[in-house]
C-alpha cells in the first residue's frame, strides 16, 4: 500500500528547498524566494492539518501508511520504507507543520544569505516530519540524525552571540546521543528474533509484528537493560533532562528567532516522542527487564529537572536564555508523565498521565514558540534581550505587550491556556504513584509564576530604566507590531486558548495513540 | 426557570461577553477610552445581578439545585467534569458578587472618567466578575481551581492597572505570587484527593463520600489542611497576609470590589464549600480557628498606626476575614457567611468613600486630610455609618453578624478552653476595630484641613523623597452623583441588611433567622443536624460596650487630645516601629528569604553550578578527547622508516604473544 500522502508531506519542504536554489539562479529575486518559502510552508501546514483532521480516531492504529519493502535493494537488510501516523504522532506532525509555517513567516526580517536560510529551514522541517512519521527504525534514525545538518548551519550562520560555539555544542551533544541510539538500534537489529525493523505492527500492509512483539519474551544479544539505557540516554540528552541539558540554553539563545521556535517547539519533542515510542513501546514484555524498574529513577530525574530548571530560569537576565531554561523545567513534566508507565493503578490513570505528557509536548511547543516569537519582535525593535535594560514597553507597544503577557501567563500554566490542562493531568495521575516527586515537581508552578511574572514586570511594566535602557528618542520611535508580525502571533495564540478551553480536541487522539503504545 | 442550568451559565457568560466586546471590538473601533465600555459592562452585570436574584429566590423556595455534570475532558475512565452547583451558599454569593460589582461599576464611571485606559479597566472588571461568578458556581474542584486562578490573574491585572508605576507592577506580582504559593496547597489537595478517588473531585459526590468508610480521618485532615493553605493565601490570612495592603496600589474601585468584598472572600467561600470535610477533622478546625483569631488582632494592630486610609481599610479587611475564618473553624457556618455578606457591603462603602476622599484631597494620607466633614457631608455620613457598622454598633448590619460569631464562641464557654482563648482574641479585635476605624474617621473628617496632596507633595520634595504618582492636587469638592449614589446604596445595606436578613424575632414578611435557616436548608452539607446560634443579650452588651470604649478612646486622643501617648517611652516607640514596619514581614519575606537567601544564595549556587561545574565537565571532556588525539598524533611522523619499524615491532609483539599463549 502506498498512497503517498505522507511522502508528499514529508518531502515537499525539501523539494521546495531545492527549488529555491534553482529559482535563485534564474531570478535572483528576494521577494520570489520569500514567497516560494512561504508557499511551501503554508502548503506543508495545510497538508499536516489535513492529515491530522483525516486521522480516524474511532478506528485508531496506524493510518496513511506508505510502505515500500525494498527501500534499499538488498534482501538481507531488514529495513523498509515505512511511513505512517497514529494518535501519538498525528498531533506532533500538525505541530511541526504549524511551527514550520510560523518560523518561515517570522523570518521576514532575515536579510543575509536569504536563499540558503530558507533552504536550510525548509530542509529542517522535512527532517523533523520524517522523524515523526517514519515507523522503520533505520529510517527513523536517518531522519533523526539528518536534522543536525540544517540546525548546525542555521545556528552558526544566522545566529547571534557565540553562535559557532553553540552550534558545535548542540551538534556534539545530539550526535553523541545519536551514537547511543545507533548502538541500541544495532543490538536490536542483530538479535535473533528480529525479522524487520518496523517499530510497530502494521497489519494493513502485512507487517504483523513490530519490534515490540518480536522482542517480547526473547533475549537480545546484549542485556536488555543496556539497550534500554542506550535509548534512554539518546532521548534524555535531546529532551533535555538535568544534567544533560547544557547544550540547550546556548543553542536556544544564539539561534535566530525562527530556529529557536523550531528547536524548542518541535526538536525537543522528537525526544519525548522517542521515549514514548521506543523506550515505553519496546520494553514492556522483554525477558529480563521491564521499564517498571527504571520508573522511579525517571520520576526523580523529572522532579529534579523541573525544579532545577525553574530555579536557574529565575536567575536569567537574557530573555531567550530565560525561556530556554524554562523549557528544561517544562520538559521535566513530560518525563514525569511518562514515568508512571505500566503501574498497576488502573489503565485510565496511566493513560491520563502519559497523554498528559504528550499534550504537554504539544502545548510547550506552541507556548514556547509564542514566547520566542514575541522576544524576537522585542529584540528587533530594542536590539537588546538583556532584561535590566528593558522596561515600560506597554506604553509604546501595547500589541506586542499583550502577546508577551499571554505568553507569560501560558508559560506559568494559567487555566484557560493549554499548559494548565497538561500539567494538571500529569500531576493528578502521577501523584498516585510518585507522591513525593510529583509534589516537588508541582512546586514548579510557583517558581514558574515567579520567573514569568518577574520578567513581565521588568520588561513591559514600569518605565525604561535610566541606566543602560533605551534613550528617549529610541523609546519614542518604537513601532508596535504590524500585520506581518501579528499573523504568526495569532496563529499560535489560537491553539493555546482553544486547547485550554476545549482540550478534547487533542486529548482524544492522544489517548488513542497512547493506549496503542502501552497496549 | 432554574430547572435547567442555562440561566446560571447566563449569569457567568454575560460579563464574559462584555469582556470580549470591550477588549476586542470597542478597543479597536472606538479607542482606549470609549465611554460605551462602561455602559456595556454595567448592562451585562445588571443581567447577571437580575438572574442572581432570581436564583436566590428559586433556591429559597425550592432548595438547592444540582445539575448534571458535563464532561470537560477525559482520558480513558478518568474524567474531569464541569457543571453548576446552585445551592444556598452559591445563591448568596452570586447576589453579593454581582450586586457589589454592579455598584462598583457605576461608581467607576465617575472615578475612572479621566483615565486613558478606560476600556481596559472595564474589560478587566468584566473578566473578574465573570471569573468570580464562575468560582462560586463551580461543582468540580478542578473547575473551581480554574476560576480560582482566573480571579487571581484578573486581580493581578487590576492591581497593576497603572502598570507604569513600578510600585503597582511590583505589588501585582507580589499578590499573584503569594496567593499562588497558597494555591500550591490547593493543587496538592486536588492531587491528593484524586489519588484516593478521582470521582471525589465532584463536590456533590464528595459530600456523599464523607459518610463512606474509605473517607478516613487522615484523608479529611490532609485534604482540608491543603485547601486551607489555598484559602489562607487568597483571603490574606497570616502568614500569607502581606500582599493585600500592597494590593492597594490598584484603583480604589478595584480595592472595593476585589480586595474587600469579593475575591478575598473566596478563601472563606472555599472553606465553606468543603465544610463537611473540614468538620470531620478536629486538627484542621483548630488550625483554622487559631489562624483566623490570630489574624484578627494581628492585622488590626497594624491598622492602628497606618496613616494611609486605604491600608487601614485593607488591614481591616484582613482582620474581618479572620473573623469569618475563626467562625468556620468553630463550626459556625451561618455566622461566618452572614458576616461575609454584611462585611461585603459596609467595607465596599468604606472603600468607595475613601476613593471619593482621594478625589477631593488628592491623597490617601490621613496626616494631610482633616476637616473634610464640611466639604463632603454625604461622604462623611456614609463613611461614618460604614465605620459604625464595622465596629459593630447596634442596630447596624455589622452588629448582628459580629454578634453571632461572638455568641457561637461563647456557646460552651469554660475557662482556658480553646474557645475561651478564641473568644478573648475576638473581643480584643472588637476593641481594636472600633479604635482604628474611628481614628481614621476623626483624622480625615474632623479638625482643620492639613493641605491634602498639594501639601504632601511639597513636604516630600523638601525632604528630597520620591513623589508617589497617587498624589494629586486638592479639589475640595463633594464627589459627583454617579459616585455618591452607589455609596449610598451600599450604606443603606450597611444599615439595614443585618437585621432584616437575619432578624432575631419574626417580623412581617421575614421569618426569624431567615438567613441562617436558608443556609441550613443545604441538606448535602448539613444533613439534619442544624444548630442555630441564638441571640445572646449578654454578649451583645459586652461587645457594644467594648466597641464604644474604642470609639471614645479614639475621640479622646484624636479630637479632644485628652489622652496622648507618652512621647519618649522606650516600649511605645519600639512598638510603633514594629507596627509601622508591619512586624518586618516584608523584610523577612522579600529581603531576607526571597532576595538574600533564595535569589542570591541558593539559586545563585545552582546557577553557578550549572555554568561552572556542568559546563566545565563538557569542556574537559572535549579537552580530554583533544589531548588523546594529540598524544596519538605523535606517532604520525610521516617517516616511512618509522612506520616500517613500528610494523616490525608490532609483528614481533604479536608473535611473542602467540608463542606465550600456546606455551
Amino acid at each position: 500500500m502506498f498512497d503517498g500522502f505522507l511522502t508528499i508531506l514529508v518531502f515537499s519542504p525539501a523539494v521546495i528547498a531545492l527549488s529555491l536554489l534553482i529559482t535563485n539562479k534564474i531570478f535572483n529575486s528576494e521577494t520570489i524566494i520569500r514567497n516560494i518559502s512561504i508557499f511551501g510552508s503554508v502548503f506543508t501546514f495545510v497538508f499536516s492539518l489535513v492529515a491530522f483532521l483525516n486521522y480516524d480516531t474511532d478506528l485508531g492504529g496506524i493510518q496513511f501508511v506508505d510502505y515500500y519493502e525494498n527501500w534499499i535493494p538488498l534482501n538481507s537488510l531488514k529495513t523498509s520504507y515505512l511511513l505512517g501516523i497514529d494518535g501519538l504522532s498525528a498531533p506532533l506532525v500538525l505541530l511541526t507543520g504549524l511551527l514550520g509555517m510560523i518560523s518561515v513567516l517570522a523570518s521576514w526580517r532575515v536579510n543575509i544569505r536569504i536563499t540558503e536560510y530558507y533552504f536550510w529551514l525548509l530542509l529542517l522541517q522535512s527532517a523533523v516530519l520524517g522523524v515523526f512519521t517514519s515507523l522503520d527504525m533505520i529510517l527513523f534514525f536517518v531522519f533523526f540524525e539528518f536534522e543536525l545538518i540544517p540546525m548546525f548551519m542555521l545556528i552558526s550562520i544566522w545566529g547571534s552571540g557565540r553562535s559557532h560555539y553553540s552550534a558545535m555544542k548542540f551538534v556534539l551533544f545530539t550526535a553523541m546521543g545519536g551514537v547511543f541510539l545507533l548502538i541500541g538500534i544495532l543490538i536490536i537489529y542483530m538479535s535473533d528474533p528480529i525479522t524487520s525493523m518496523a517499530m510497530v505492527s502494521v497489519p494493513s500492509v502485512g507487517i504483523d509484528q513490530g519490534i515490540p512483539d518480536m522482542i517480547a519474551g526473547y533475549n537480545l544479544i546484549a542485556p536488555t537493560v543496556l539497550v534500554f539505557i542506550l535509548f534512554l540516554i539518546a532521548f534524555l540528552v535531546k529532551l533535555p533532562v538535568w544534567p544533560l541539558h547544557n547544550w540547550l540554553p546556548d543553542a536556544h539563545t544564539d539561534a535566530p528567532t525562527a530556529v529557536s521556535i523550531m528547536l524548542a517547539g518541535v526538536l525537543l519533542k522528537m525526544a519525548g516522542y522517542g521515549l514514548l515510542r521506543i523506550n515505553v513501546g519496546f520494553f514492556q514484555e522483554t525477558n529480563d527487564f521491564t521499564i517498571m524498574s527504571a520508573a522511579p529513577y525517571l520520576a526523580t530525574l523529572a522532579a529534579i529537572s523541573t525544579i532545577y530548571g525553574a530555579i536557574v530560569t529565575i536567575r536569567q537576565t537574557d530573555m531567550k536564555r530565560l525561556i530556554a531554561f524554562s523549557s528544561v523545567s517544562h520538559m521535566g513534566y513530560v518525563l514525569l508523565g511518562i514515568s508512571i508507565f505500566s503501574y498497576n493503578i488502573g489503565n485510565g490513570v496511566v493513560i491520563a498521565g502519559m497523554s498528559g505528557a504528550a499534550l504537554q509536548m504539544f502545548t510547550h511547543g506552541t507556548i514556547t514558540g509564542l514566547a520566542f516569537l514575541v522576544i524576537g519582535l522585542i529584540y528587533d525593535r530594542t536590539h537588546t534581550r538583556y532584561i535590566p535594560h528593558l522596561g515600560g514597553l506597554w506604553k509604546k507597544t501595547p500589541i506586542i505587550s499583550v502577546f508577551f503577557l499571554l505568553a507569560g501567563f501560558a508559560s506559568l500554566g494559567l487555566p484557560g491556556t493549554s499548559g494548565f490542562i497538561s500539567e494538571i493531568m500529569i500531576f493528578i495521575s502521577t501523584f498516585k504513584v510518585w507522591p513525593i516527586q510529583t509534589t516537588v515537581a508541582a512546586f514548579g508552578i510557583v517558581l514558574a509564576a515567579g520567573y514569568s511574572l518577574w520578567m513581565i514586570q521588568r520588561v513591559i511594566f514600569g518605565n525604561v530604566p535610566s541606566k543602560g535602557g533605551l534613550s528617549k528618542k529610541n523609546y519614542d520611535s518604537l513601532e508596535d507590531a504590524n500585520w506581518k508580525d501579528i499573523i504568526p502571533l495569532v496563529s499560535l495564540v489560537i491553539p493555546i486558548l482553544m486547547l485550554g478551553i476545549w482540550p478534547k480536541l487533542l486529548v482524544d487522539i492522544f489517548e488513542k495513540g497512547i493506549s496503542s503504545v502501552i497496549r | 426557570m432554574f430547572d435547567s442550568d442555562i440561566p446560571v451559565y447566563l449569569i457567568i457568560l454575560s460579563p464574559i461577553i462584555s469582556f470580549l466586546v470591550n477588549s476586542i471590538f470597542i478597543r479597536i473601533f472606538f479607542g482606549t477610552n470609549s465611554k460605551i465600555s462602561g455602559l456595556l459592562t454595567i448592562f451585562t452585570i445588571s443581567i447577571s445581578f437580575l438572574f442572581s436574584l432570581l436564583a436566590l429566590y428559586h433556591v429559597n423556595s425550592n432548595g438547592n439545585y444540582e445539575y448534571d455534570s458535563r464532561l470537560w475532558f477525559s482520558y480513558g475512565s478518568f474524567e474531569i467534569g464541569f457543571g453548576i452547583l446552585l445551592d444556598q451558599l452559591t445563591a448568596i454569593m452570586l447576589v453579593v458578587v454581582s450586586g457589589v460589582s454592579l455598584l462598583v461599576q457605576i461608581y467607576s464611571i465617575g472615578y475612572m472618567k479621566n483615565d486613558i485606559s478606560y476600556v481596559r479597566y472595564y474589560a478587566y472588571m468584566s473578566l473578574f466578575t465573570a471569573s468570580m461568578l464562575g468560582l462560586v458556581t463551580s461543582r468540580n474542584l478542578v473547575q473551581l481551581f480554574v476560576f480560582w486562578e482566573l480571579v487571581g490573574v484578573t486581580s493581578y491585572l487590576l492591581i497593576g492597572f497603572w502598570m507604569n508605576r513600578p510600585s503597582a507592577a511590583k505589588a501585582a506580582k507580589k499578590a499573584f505570587l503569594m496567593t499562588r504559593f497558597g494555591d500550591f496547597g490547593f493543587l496538592f489537595g486536588i492531587m491528593y484527593l484524586a489519588s484516593k478517588n478521582p470521582e471525589w473531585l465532584d463536590i456533590p459526590t464528595l459530600y456523599n463520600a464523607v459518610h463512606l468508610p474509605d473517607f478516613t480521618h487522615t484523608v479529611a485532615t490532609i485534604f482540608s489542611i491543603a485547601l486551607l493553605a489555598g484559602a489562607v493565601g487568597k483571603s490574606a490570612q497570616f502568614p500569607l497576609h502581606s500582599w493585600l495592603p500592597d494590593a492597594m496600589e490598584g484603583p480604589t474601585s478595584v480595592s472595593a470590589l476585589i480586595h474587600s468584598a469579593t475575591m478575598v472572600t473566596a478563601g472563606v467561600f472555599l472553606i465553606a464549600r468543603i465544610f463537611p470535610i473540614i468538620s470531620l477533622s478536629d486538627e484542621s478546625q483548630i488550625i483554622l480557628s487559631f489562624i483566623g483569631a490570630f489574624t484578627v488582632i494581628f492585622a488590626a494592630s497594624m491598622a492602628l498606626v497606618s496613616n494611609d486610609i486605604k491600608r487601614v481599610l485593607a488591614y481591616s479587611t484582613v482582620s474581618q476575614l479572620g473573623y469569618m475564618m475563626l467562625a468556620l473553624g468553630i463550626g459556625a457556618y451561618g455566622p461566618a457567611i452572614f458576616h461575609l455578606l454584611t462585611h461585603a457591603f459596609f467595607k465596599a462603602a468604606l472603600f468607595l468613600g475613601s476613593g471619593s476622599l482621594h478625589h477631593s484631597t488628592g491623597t490617601f494620607n490621613l496626616k494631610y486630610m482633616g476637616g473634610m466633614k464640611k466639604i463632603m457631608p454625604v461622604t462623611y455620613w456614609s463613611m461614618l455609618i460604614g465605620s459604625l457598622s464595622l465596629a459593630g454598633i447596634f442596630p447596624l448590619s455589622g452588629f448582628w453578624s459580629k454578634d453571632e460569631i461572638l455568641s457561637s464562641l461563647f456557646n460552651d464557654f469554660s475557662f482556658l478552653s480553646p474557645n475561651s482563648i478564641l473568644f478573648f482574641l475576638a473581643i480584643i479585635g472588637v476593641f481594636m476595630t472600633s479604635f482604628y476605624m474611628f481614628r481614621a474617621i476623626f483624622l480625615a473628617f474632623d479638625g482643620e484641613f492639613r493641605g491634602g496632596g498639594t501639601q504632601e507633595k511639597k513636604d516630600l520634595k523638601k525632604k528630597g523623597l520620591v513623589i508617589p504618582e497617587t498624589l494629586e492636587d486638592v479639589h475640595k469638592s463633594e464627589a459627583p452623583k454617579v459616585m455618591l449614589i452607589p455609596v449610598l446604596i451600599l450604606v443603606f445595606f450597611a444599615i439595614f441588611l443585618g437585621f432584616f436578613v437575619n432578624p432575631v424575632f419574626d417580623i412581617p414578611l421575614i421569618s426569624k433567622h431567615w438567613f441562617s435557616n436558608l443556609l441550613f436548608q443545604n441538606v448535602p452539607v448539613f444533613g439534619d443536624n442544624v444548630h442555630h446560634t441564638d441571640f445572646k443579650f449578654l454578649i451583645a452588651i459586652i461587645s457594644s460596650i467594648i466597641a464604644i470604649i474604642g470609639i471614645m478612646l479614639a475621640w479622646a486622643i484624636y479630637i479632644k487630645g485628652y489622652v496622648s501617648l507618652p512621647k519618649n517611652s522606650f516600649i511605645i516607640n519600639k512598638l510603633k516601629i514594629l507596627l509601622d514596619k508591619k512586624y518586618f514581614f516584608d523584610e523577612i519575606y522579600e529581603d531576607k528569604l526571597v532576595n538574600s537567601f533564595l535569589y542570591n544564595r541558593l539559586f545563585k549556587i545552582t546557577e553557578v553550578l550549572d555554568l561552572k561545574f556542568l559546563d566545565n565537565i563538557n569542556i574537559y571532556l572535549g579537552k580530554f578527547t583533544l589531548k588523546i588525539g594529540q598524544l596519538l598524533s605523535i606517532g604520525q611522523t610521516g617517516y616511512l622508516q618509522f612506520y616500517a619499524g613500528g610494523m616490525i615491532l608490532g609483528v614481533i609483539i604479536l608473535l611473542c604473544g602467540i608463542v606465550l599463549w600456546n606455551f
